[in-house]
């Protein structure tokens, strides 16, 4: 091993592991990116990972943190001295901790609904989502970020989804920007930022994926 | 330090949980019992958003999910922590109480809610998860080490809600012979005196899984 101090096992479409590029790029971490063959795990993920063997996971001096949320919340812990994500006050902490766990239960489950299912159950997903999605408008409220003045925990947490936005608009049928425009105000304001721009792949490559995805797995 | 409430519910492990935190650093509080068939305005005045207990009310604000206010707890009253302060010890046991909460109270609850072959899988699921929960505890006596930790906490169903559900439903998970070091970690764990004085009356909850064993599903 090259003796990097930090190696991140990761897959370039999947949003838990962009939470991670983008914590390690706003603290301004060296790293080693290694891309996984999820078809074919490597023998470093399953040693890693053996619990879940899924992405992403940080490795640090040799040391596996599994779990994005996890990761995320290590990263701002045991690099706390430049670009803290988490506010210092434990009741801030909290409320944004509940957020971040809220995108967690919601967003991906009912995005992942809206490419895979049709009909109903697509139907029902959608309208979740947006009331999902405007829940947390309202939470963003007229802040620039959902951490206030400055980029935070649940900015990292939420945005790597923006770039499936197209994709679930796409299989979806439907605009996300019609129902929540002032999310995706926020969204772009945070794809301004360089450690977003490098962490967040090219829409129309995510929804190339999806498309891949929909024929491997046999979904119309 | 102000004010302390929380909306609970005497048969609820999640509930429980905050209550086991609070009592374990000698934090007065007020508990208010809900009735989760018939949810009182305070409720879902506090907690909107998924309309649960336990809530924790600290001079008034808010804080929902269990986890999140057994952070809040430990960051807001610093007498016997229950996380690790080492940024990757943290993780750790971040890591497992999601892994509990994720993966081996839902196997659990599916055993008590399915019958015949489901019953069967999920029988089959708890084993490899509650095994891979065993092999973390090691040789140590609590998961926190030699006293009692977030992860003890967060496993509260393992250690005593399933001993009255086993009885309820007549089946065997969690024995000496399949679990060895889980077994003893659950005698260790109601004899002390944090946990055992936090527990609902045995009974009663022997009672409430009995009369809902052929009822609709279990409501938080």
């Amino acid at each position: 091993m090259a003796n990097a101090e930090v190696v991140l096992l990761d897959f370039w479409p999947s949003p838990f592991g962009m939470r991670v590029r983008i914590a390690l790029a706003e603290k301004g971490i060296k790293y080693e990116y290694k891309e996984e063959d999820l078809q074919n795990k490597s023998a470093l993920l399953l040693q890693m990972n053996p619990v879940h063997k899924k992405i992403p996971v940080l490795i640090h001096n040799g040391k596996p943190v599994a779990e994005s949320l996890i990761a995320v919340q290590y990263i701002d812990e045991a690099w706390k001295d430049k670009a803290p994500l988490l506010p210092s006050d434990p009741y801030l902490r909290a409320q944004a901790k509940f957020w971040a766990d809220f995108v967690d239960k919601k967003i991906y489950a009912l995005g992942r609904k809206i490419w895979a299912t049709k009909g109903e159950e697509q139907e029902a997903a959608k309208k979740e989502f947006i009331e999902s999605l405007k829940l947390m408008e309202g939470k963003l409220g007229e802040k620039p970020y959902f951490g206030g003045e400055s980029f935070g925990y649940v900015d990292v947490v939420l945005v790597p989804f923006y770039s499936w936005f197209y994709a679930y608009e796409v299989f979806g049928n439907f605009s996300i920007e019609a129902e929540c425009p002032k999310l995706i105000q926020w969204a772009k304001r945070c794809s301004e930022k360089e450690s977003v721009l490098k962490s967040l792949p090219d829409h129309k490559k995510v929804h190339g994926f999806v498309l891949e995805l929909k024929k491997r797995l046999g979904i119309e | 330090m102000g004010e302390v409430k929380l909306l609970g519910s005497w048969g609820s492990p999640f509930s429980r949980r905050v209550e086991m935190a609070l009592k374990h650093k000698g934090v007065e509080y007020e508990f208010i019992d809900e009735d989760l068939a018939n949810k009182s305005p305070l409720l879902l005045q506090y907690n909107p958003v998924h309309k649960k207990v336990p809530v924790l009310l600290h001079n008034g604000k808010p804080i929902a999910e269990s986890v999140v206010i057994l952070e809040y707890i430990d960051e807001t009253w610093k007498t016997n922590p229950i996380f690790p302060k080492h940024p990757y010890e943290k993780a750790m046991a971040r890591f497992w109480a999601k892994f509990i909460d994720e993966k081996c109270n839902p196997a659990i609850w599916q055993i008590i809610w399915s019958r015949d072959k489901e019953r069967d899988k999920a029988i089959e699921e708890a084993i490899v998860h509650l095994k891979t929960l065993e092999n973390e505890l090691k040789d140590k006596k609590f998961f926190g080490g030699e006293t009692i930790g977030v992860v003890d906490i967060v496993a509260n169903l393992i250690g005593f809600w399933l001993g009255v559900m086993q009885e309820a439903t007549g089946i065997e998970l969690v024995t000496k012979e399949r679990f060895p070091i889980l077994s003893n970690w659950i005698d260790e764990y109601v004899s002390c005196s944090v946990i055992k004085e936090n527990l609902p009356p045995r009974e009663k909850l022997l009672e409430a899984f009995k009369s809902r064993l052929n009822a609709p599903a279990w409501k938080y």
